[in-house]
C-alpha cells in the first residue's frame, strides 16, 4: 500500500512496487517479499524479481476507515483490506475500490488487482497511481 | 504478408447512471431525452479513476490477447482529448504500469474523439514498414459535459486498447481514407471545464459531412460497396447519429447493431466507436469485413476497412468480453455522479 505521506521522489522510486505489485523472491528458499526486499530472512541477497498481478487472490480481512488523511477527505470512507495472493501464499494490505455498500462487503471473497489513483496532490501537485483491490463480483456491492 | 490487430481489450466503469436520473434532476422529459439521445445509461467513473487508470486497464487485456509480453511492445501511442494532467504524458505511464521497455516511442495526441484511430493509422504504418514489431494503440476519455446540458447526458467514460502489428494478425487492416476540415462544431478553451458546441454545425457540416465523405472516400479507393461490409461501425456520440449516418450510406440496420453501445455506455470519445470495435471482434466470425468510420470535432473522419482471419477465435477467452463488463454494474445517484465526477467545487 503506497505510503500516504510521501514526496515525489520517494513515490518515484516505489513505482514498480505500486504500479506492478512487484515484489522479491529468494532464489535459495524462494520467499516472497511484498515491498521487495534485498535481503532474504534465510540470508540469501540473491533475489529475483516478480509481479504479483498474475495470481489469485482473497480479501482475508478489511476495516472502514471514516476518519481519514487530509489528502483522503473527499474520498471517504476509505476500506483497507489484507488481500492474500493464495498461489504465492503472501499477504499485503491494500485499498479496497468499488464498493458502494459497504455493509454486505464480506471477507473471504475474491478480489482482483486494480490500477487507480491513490492520491492528487491538491489542484496541483502530482497525482499519484497505484494498485487497489476490489471484488471480482458486484454481487452485493 | 498482413498488417493489423493482433490483440483487442477494454475498460468500463463499474458504476452506471440512468438519462432517467439525470433528467429528474434536471427537470427534462426523462422520454424526451431518451428519445433525442437513444442513449437508457452510462458509465461513471469512480472517484479514484480517470483516463490513465482506463488506458492501464484496458492495454493489459490487450497484450493478454494479443499473447505478448509488454516487452515486445516498441511505441505506445495515446488519444485522449481528457489528460488528467495538461502537461505529462498518459504514454509513459503506460510504460511502467505495464512493465514495457524504456527504448520504446511514446506519446499521447489529440484531436478531439478521433485522435486514437490516428493513431491507429500510424501504427499500421509503422509495422508496414518494417520499423516496428507490435504498437500499443490506446483510446481513452472520461470527459466532461456541463451538469444540466445535452453532455450530461452522454459524456461517460471508457477505453480502448489494440496492439497493431506485423505478425499473428486477428484483424487485417486492409486500407484507410482521412477527410478533415476546420469545422467549428464542437471545442473547448484552454482552462474552460466544459466544452461548447457550435450549435448550427454539430449535425449536417460536421458529423455527417466528415463521416460520408471518409466512408464514401474508402469504399470508392477500395472498389467496395455496403454489401461487401458484415458490419459498420461509426463514431457514437448518441445512437441516432451513427444509425442515420449508416442509413445515408446505404447500410441496413442489421449491420450496424452490433457495433452500436452507446445506448449503454454513453459517449467515450476516443473510445467510442472503438469500443464498438471491440464488441464486434468479440464475435466476428472469421472472413467478416468491417467498416469503422471515426470521428473528431473540429472536425474529421478516419475510415477503415478490416478483414477478420481465422486467428480471431483463439485470441476470445483470454480477457472478459465487453459484454461480460456491462453486466457488471452499479446504478448511483446524481449524488454520487456529481462527487465521483468533481463536480462539486468549493467556494473557498
Amino acid at each position: 500500500m503506497p505510503d500516504y505521506s510521501i514526496p515525489v521522489p520517494r513515490y518515484w522510486r516505489r513505482i514498480g512496487e505500486y504500479y506492478r505489485l512487484e515484489a522479491s523472491r529468494c532464489l535459495k528458499c524462494g520467499k516472497v517479499y511484498y515491498p521487495p526486499r534485498a535481503r532474504c530472512s534465510c540470508g540469501s541477497t540473491s533475489l529475483e524479481k516478480i509481479s504479483l498481478l498474475d495470481g489469485n487472490f482473497i480479501l482475508r480481512e478489511f476495516t472502514v476507515l471514516h476518519s481519514v488523511p487530509v489528502d483522503f477527505e473527499k474520498q471517504k470512507p476509505i476500506i483497507h483490506g489484507i488481500v492474500e495472493n493464495v498461489n504465492m501464499n503472501i499477504r499485503l494490505i491494500t485499498q479496497i475500490s468499488d464498493v458502494l455498500d459497504i455493509s454486505k462487503l464480506h471477507k473471504d471473497i475474491p478480489v482482483e488487482p486494480i490500477f487507480r489513483v491513490v492520491k492528487r496532490d491538491g489542484n496541483i501537485g502530482i497525482i499519484c497511481y497505484g494498485t487497489k483491490f476490489r471484488p471480482k463480483s458486484i454481487e452485493g456491492v | 504478408m498482413s498488417f493489423g490487430i493482433s490483440g483487442w481489450g477494454c475498460y468500463i466503469p463499474r458504476y452506471r447512471i440512468t438519462t432517467r436520473e439525470i433528467a429528474r434532476v434536471w427537470g427534462d422529459d426523462p422520454l424526451r431525452i431518451r428519445d433525442l439521445y437513444l442513449i437508457e445509461e452510462k458509465t461513471v467513473e469512480n472517484y479514484d479513476e480517470d483516463a490513465v487508470t482506463m488506458a492501464v486497464e484496458a492495454s493489459r487485456r490487450a497484450i493478454v490477447r494479443a499473447g505478448i509480453s509488454p516487452k515486445d511492445i516498441d511505441a505506445i501511442l495515446v488519444g485522449t482529448e481528457s489528460k488528467p494532467y495538461a502537461v505529462k504524458p498518459i504514454a509513459s505511464i503506460l510504460i511502467d504500469a505495464l512493465g514495457a521497455r524504456y527504448n520504446v516511442q511514446a506519446v499521447d495526441s489529440e484531436f478531439a474523439c478521433k485522435a486514437a484511430s490516428d493513431m491507429m493509422i500510424l501504427a499500421y504504418l509503422s509495422v508496414r514498414e518494417g520499423k516496428y514489431s507490435n504498437v500499443l494503440v490506446v483510446a481513452t476519455d472520461a470527459s466532461q459535459g456541463e451538469p444540466g446540458e445535452h453532455l450530461d447526458y452522454s459524456a461517460s467514460a471508457g477505453a480502448a486498447a489494440f496492439i497493431i502489428s506485423r505478425n499473428d494478425v486477428c484483424a487485417v487492416i486492409e486500407d484507410f481514407y482521412s477527410y478533415c476540415s476546420d469545422t467549428p462544431d464542437f471545442w473547448r478553451r484552454d482552462g474552460c471545464l466544459f466544452p461548447v458546441h457550435g450549435e448550427g454545425f454539430t449535425g449536417e457540416p460536421a458529423y455527417f459531412r466528415h463521416i460520408i465523405s471518409a466512408a464514401r472516400g474508402l469504399m470508392e479507393k477500395m472498389g467496395l460497396k455496403p454489401s461487401d461490409f458484415d458490419y459498420v461501425i461509426i463514431h457514437q456520440p448518441n445512437a441516432r447519429f451513427p444509425v442515420r449516418a449508416a442509413s445515408i450510406l446505404g447500410f441496413p440496420i442489421e449491420k450496424v447493431k452490433p457495433g452500436l453501445v452507446v445506448d449503454r455506455i454513453g459517449n467515450t470519445y476516443n473510445a467510442s466507436a472503438l469500443l464498438g470495435l471491440v464488441n464486434v471482434l468479440d464475435i466476428a466470425k472469421p472472413g467478416s469485413r468491417i467498416l469503422l468510420v471515426t470521428y473528431g470535432s473540429g472536425a474529421g473522419s478516419n475510415a477503415f476497412s478490416i478483414y477478420v482471419t481465422d486467428k480471431i477465435e483463439e485470441r476470445r477467452g483470454r480477457v472478459e468480453t465487453l459484454q461480460e463488463m456491462l453486466k457488471m454494474k452499479i446504478y448511483v445517484d446524481y449524488s454520487l455522479y456529481s462527487r465521483f465526477r468533481k463536480l462539486i467545487k468549493m467556494l473557498q
